[in-house]
């Protein structure tokens, strides 16, 4: 019932609920209509300003209203930056993007396959792109190549686990407190720049060459950039927000998971993120220096036997390696996110 | 009496820290594990003397030489692409795949290119830290300000005097975040690209000590590499504070608002 009354068709309270919803109907068809008029010269005017994101985020479009609602055009009147109309802007604009960036591939891969030809650098320290892949597409089909990418890829994702679960439960320890994050902090920052490879003689000694020395320099990294975001997220809860979570009479645990944990989630996952990418740094640098079996391992003991072919092809499949971790995170992130605002606003092209 | 409780909040740990390792290694000599006197004393008497002109400096110039010419490169390139639509999407993949190589598989390749040199230490700690600034700066020219940008267009700004005005500073912020990234990029670069071929550095020193098992001077080495990260992220901090005063108190004032 009171429901009701917020809505915007207050004054046809009483009438059948069909004529409201009528009325309502009309309303926002005039309304529509007057928006895609006022906008017919604004989305052509405005084409090459889309980019620019700073006036529009107070005019934040609706993902729910219809593609010609005034929703979408926000309170200023012009063409958002987002929201549908932006993703057919996009789409016209995003083929020749595409193919500009596959030129620039192209001619970089052309760049490389000349370099060794014209001489200017020694052909058997530098073979020609098309050797390199090659020899890549050659590894794909063999059995060592694979288990070196697993191997890769379990010190990665072993290491990552750890560090992400220790730095959030620590992380939201800290944070809540306000005497732990000052009787901390100074520990933090000093252990925090340390550089992880400083510990790889002391891993060799305590570990040798098994997969803990690498699982140790992962772990180290990688704490630390999620907890830093941890501690960074559970510092920016609303105060208004706890506070009136606390007036509702919510215990400190739901507190904990209605309002600290959404709140901090975005940065939670920008320190995933980033450690995903430094995890799978330190896991080859682990491989090609203290030889724990890996991609890394297979590069060294390609360069030390002057299979230089080979050892171009593998740098190129960690290249890949890396790309694929990047993207793969930044889907997780965005289904993750999905509910939140920064994600709703901008609607893949 | 503020001042006493921040002091305290400050010392508490690092101490209560320092006497749990104090204490466990009072009783039995861990082989591992020296205790605080030996190390402090290993310290001084291992980084003191010539050690320190023949390993640390060295390592020091070529970590400062990559540095430099990584924010010179990084920003360059930055302002150009970041300036140029079509020069964006051309390079944009292409620059995302050099950045997701892990930049240690390089110095195999840097060393078969390059040599074993001071030139291939230097190119390793440039190739690997180049790209956050690089990639930041792009992103901070392209999201500038539409009506900053239009406005001093209209007002007839010329290109040397609008990178100055105009472009530098709306991008400086997110040049600063890539900077901090690249810095410990740099430090980890630097002590890597010595461990694999070199006679020389950090460390080598470090691995060396390891591999003859003189366990406190190897400890000590690591407490040095932690003091450069900690002092190179302090220096940043002071830098960053003078450079981008003016952004912190744009930002104060705007969320006091």
């Amino acid at each position: 019932m009171t429901d009701e009354r917020a809505r915007p068709g207050r004054r046809s309270r009483g009438k059948a609920p069909l004529d409201r919803d009528a009325e309502i109907h009309r309303l926002h068809r005039w309304e529509s209509s007057a928006a895609t008029d006022r906008r017919g010269g604004d989305i052509r005017r405005h084409t090459d300003v889309s980019t620019s994101a700073a006036l529009d985020i107070p005019t934040r479009p609706d993902p729910a209203a219809p593609l010609s609602s005034v929703a979408q055009s926000g309170a200023t009147g012009r063409a958002t930056t987002s929201g549908p109309g932006r993703a057919r802007r996009r789409r016209r604009r995003g083929l020749g993007t595409k193919a500009l960036g596959a030129a620039g591939v192209v001619g970089m891969l052309l760049t490389w396959e000349l370099l060794p030809l014209t001489g200017l650098v020694n052909a058997r320290f530098l073979p020609p792109a098309h050797e390199a892949i090659g020899g890549l597409i050659t590894n794909f089909g063999l059995t060592d190549f694979w288990v070196a990418v697993g191997d890769t890829m379990q010190a990665w994702a072993v290491g990552m686990i750890i560090a992400v679960v220790l730095a959030t439960v620590l992380g939201f320890i800290i944070g809540s407190s306000t005497f732990l994050r000052r009787f901390t902090n100074s520990t933090i920052e000093f252990l925090r720049p340390v550089p992880s490879v400083a510990l790889i003689p002391l891993a060799v000694l305590l570990f040798g060459v098994g997969i803990e020395s690498s699982l140790m320099l992962i772990v180290y990294a990688c704490f630390w950039q999620v907890l830093i975001q941890v501690l960074y997220g559970v510092a920016d809860v609303d105060a208004v927000a706890m506070n009136t979570a606390r007036s509702y009479g919510l215990g400190p645990f739901a507190r904990m998971r209605y309002v600290t944990f959404p709140t901090a989630l975005p940065y939670v996952m920008t320190g995933i993120r980033l450690a995903a990418a430094v995890a799978l740094i330190l896991a080859i640098t682990a491989q090609l220096i203290i030889g724990t079996p890996g991609l890394g391992a297979e590069i060294a003991s390609a360069q030390s036997g002057g299979n230089y072919i080979s050892m171009y092809a593998l740098v190129l499949a960690t290249g890949l390696l890396g790309v694929l971790i990047n993207l793969a995170m930044r889907i997780i992130e965005r289904k993750i996110l999905s509910w939140h605002s920064s994600v709703r606003t901008e609607v893949a092209a | 009496m503020t001042y006493i409780r921040t002091f305290l909040n400050i010392i508490a740990l690092p101490l209560i820290l320092l006497a749990i390792w104090f204490v466990s290694t009072l009783g039995e000599t861990s082989f591992f594990v020296p205790t605080p006197q030996a190390l402090v004393e290993t310290f001084f008497e291992t980084w003191t003397s010539e050690r320190f002109v023949s390993d640390v400096f060295p390592s020091l110039g070529r970590l400062m030489i990559g540095i430099v010419l990584s924010i010179l490169i990084g920003i360059g390139a930055g302002l150009l692409i970041g300036s140029f639509r079509w020069l964006r999407a051309l390079l944009e993949p292409t620059l995302e795949f050099f950045r997701a190589i892990p930049p240690p598989v390089l110095i195999p390749v840097i060393m078969l290119l390059i040599g074993i040199g001071d030139e291939m230490k230097v190119s390793v700690i440039v190739l690997g830290a180049v790209w956050p600034i690089l990639l930041n700066t792009i992103e901070g020219v392209r999201s500038m300000d539409e009506v900053l940008a239009d406005t001093s267009r209209t007002y007839g700004m010329n290109k040397i005097n609008s990178v100055r005005y105009l472009i530098l500073p709306s991008a400086m912020p997110q040049i600063m975040a890539g900077i901090r990234q690249s810095l410990s990029i740099a430090l980890i670069l630097m002590v890597i690209s010595e461990m694999f071929a070199s006679t020389e550095g950090l460390g080598f020193a470090i691995v060396q000590f390891q591999r003859s098992f003189a366990i406190p001077e190897m400890w000590s080495g690591i407490v040095l590499l932690g003091l450069i990260g900690v002092i190179l992220s302090f220096i940043f901090q002071l830098a960053e504070r003078w450079i981008l005063g003016w952004y912190h108190g744009l930002r104060e004032i705007e969320q006091a608002a």
